[in-house]
């Protein structure tokens, strides 16, 4: 789970590094340069199998860990300990990884689906335009139109509040099941994952947040 | 004070038990927990009912043998307190106080209150030990220790192995107990030369005796009566992921 999961925090600084180029105000030019960069370089394609793995290996172990520690005790408590010992969210683990889980299909369904598969079969193909004499994949216009819906943007919000909290446990968390128990470096380490789940998420959101108020495009 | 009881009662371990309610009068609250229980048993017997079976010895805090779940929490509302510790003063009078064993398959309730704790034993007699060849006893200051490796590892031998852990953890995981005694022995040179066996071994045991995993939720530091940290899982499993890699055993 650990080192599933770190990798998967590598990735999303990527992510959330490349998406971050539509504020550049620019009618997606950055973005859609960036967005070519990580389709047709060959190391980042491979990376990407690596992804698909990780996140596949990440969410079968988490299935496997529930499922697995739901089998431990099978009386409850009458009176159960709560929050008295724990955060809800570091208990919710499950919850909070399926919910993304649903995020992440409708995710790919609209993002990544048409970027390399467009055009085969029934698949939607991403439009084009030139930029400096170069014709790219229109990513950004696909996420413009996208988030002219309220309902989508609400569903992207709410999946990246759920990834905020199961980054919350999940990144300090990691590292302790990796091995971390020098007090001081955990502390820093829970420290960075704290402003890390507000950050990144928080950057995700407004996203189509952007969009759909028409703060940009 | 006068209180409302409820209480598992389970006749063994084949049967399926239920909670009963007791009335309880005329307690002080000066009185420990235990105590409160001595009365009613007392009360039960005057009345030829079979008195309320629980697991108690010391009654100091030392000896990890009481093991009441009070009002949703392990050992009762006190923080760093064991059931024997915890006193009435920590109620009022007209409470109503639900009074459950520790709950993991791992831990089968024997009698009402009482469970089969044998599963440490096995992790202990698995490696949470060190051989030492018979002769003389060797002076005890002849191996220097680093002060606050020692201290960390009185720390950590503080765990009486009550199972409160066991009994938080949402996963029924018992890592804080063994993460406490493979950190009091691999902080210390005395524990060098099985270190990277016994946590092998203990680990392989715990998962045998069917305690669940562990998720880092925190619950079981937080009702810890001996408050033994965190700190000692990731040390646990650092040693762990380098005995995995460096240990002989196959």
């Amino acid at each position: 789970m650990a080192l599933t999961g770190v990798s998967l925090i590598a990735f999303l600084v990527v992510h959330v590094g490349i998406n971050a180029c539509i504020w550049a105000n620019d009618d997606g030019a950055m973005f859609n340069r960036a967005a070519h960069f990580m389709g047709a370089t060959v190391v980042i394609r491979i990376l990407e199998v690596g992804l698909f793995v990780g996140i596949i290996l990440h969410i079968v172990q988490g299935l496997l860990l529930e499922f697995e520690n739901r089998s431990k005790r099978s009386i409850g408590y009458q009176v159960p300990l709560g929050n008295r010992g724990s955060k809800w969210y570091s208990r919710s683990m499950g919850l909070l990884g399926t919910l993304i889980l649903l995020f992440l299909i409708m995710h790919i369904y609209h993002f990544w689906t048409p970027s390399r598969l467009g055009g085969i079969g029934n698949i939607h193909e991403l439009g084009t335009t030139t930029i400096d004499g170069k014709e790219y994949h229109d990513l950004y216009r696909e996420m413009v139109i996208v988030f002219q819906s309220l309902a989508i943007v609400i569903l992207y919000v709410l999946g990246c509040i759920s990834l905020a909290y199961h980054l919350m446990h999940g990144f300090a968390s990691a590292f302790r099941t990796l091995g971390l128990h020098n007090q001081r470096y955990y502390r820093i380490v829970k420290g960075v994952g704290n402003v890390f789940s507000i950050v990144v998420p928080f950057t995700f959101a407004m996203m189509p947040v952007s969009i759909y108020l028409g703060w940009i495009g | 004070m006068n209180l409302t009881l409820k209480v598992w009662k389970q006749k063994n371990k084949d049967t399926r038990g239920s909670f009963e309610t007791f009335q309880v009068k005329g307690i002080s609250s000066e009185m420990s927990f235990l105590e409160m229980f001595d009365v009613l048993n007392e009360q039960l017997i005057e009345e030829g009912k079979e008195p309320i079976a629980f697991d108690h010895d010391c009654r100091e805090g030392i000896c990890g043998m009481c093991s009441m779940y009070i009002n949703g929490r392990p050992h009762g509302p006190w923080h760093g307190t064991t059931t024997c510790q915890l006193h009435m003063r920590a109620f009022k009078d007209g409470d109503t106080i639900v009074v459950e064993p520790w709950r993991a398959n791992a831990f089968p309730v024997i009698k009402d209150l009482i469970v089969d704790r044998r599963a440490f034993d096995h992790i202990i007699q698995a490696g949470g030990f060190i051989s030492v060849n018979t002769g003389n006893a060797v002076d005890g200051n002849a191996i220097p220790i680093e002060r606050e490796k020692a201290d960390q590892s009185f720390a950590a031998a503080a765990c009486i192995g009550c199972g409160a852990c066991v009994a938080a953890c949402k996963n029924s995981s018992a890592m804080l107990f063994v993460s406490a005694k493979v950190s009091h022995l691999a902080l210390l040179p005395q524990g060098a030369p099985e270190k990277k066996t016994r946590v092998m071994n203990m680990i392989a045991q715990m998962d045998k005796e069917g305690f669940g995993a562990c998720t880092n939720t925190g619950a079981c530091e937080a009702v810890c009566p001996k408050e033994i940290s965190l700190e000692n899982i990731a040390r646990l499993n650092q040693e762990y992921l380098g005995s995995s890699f460096t240990s002989d055993k196959v």
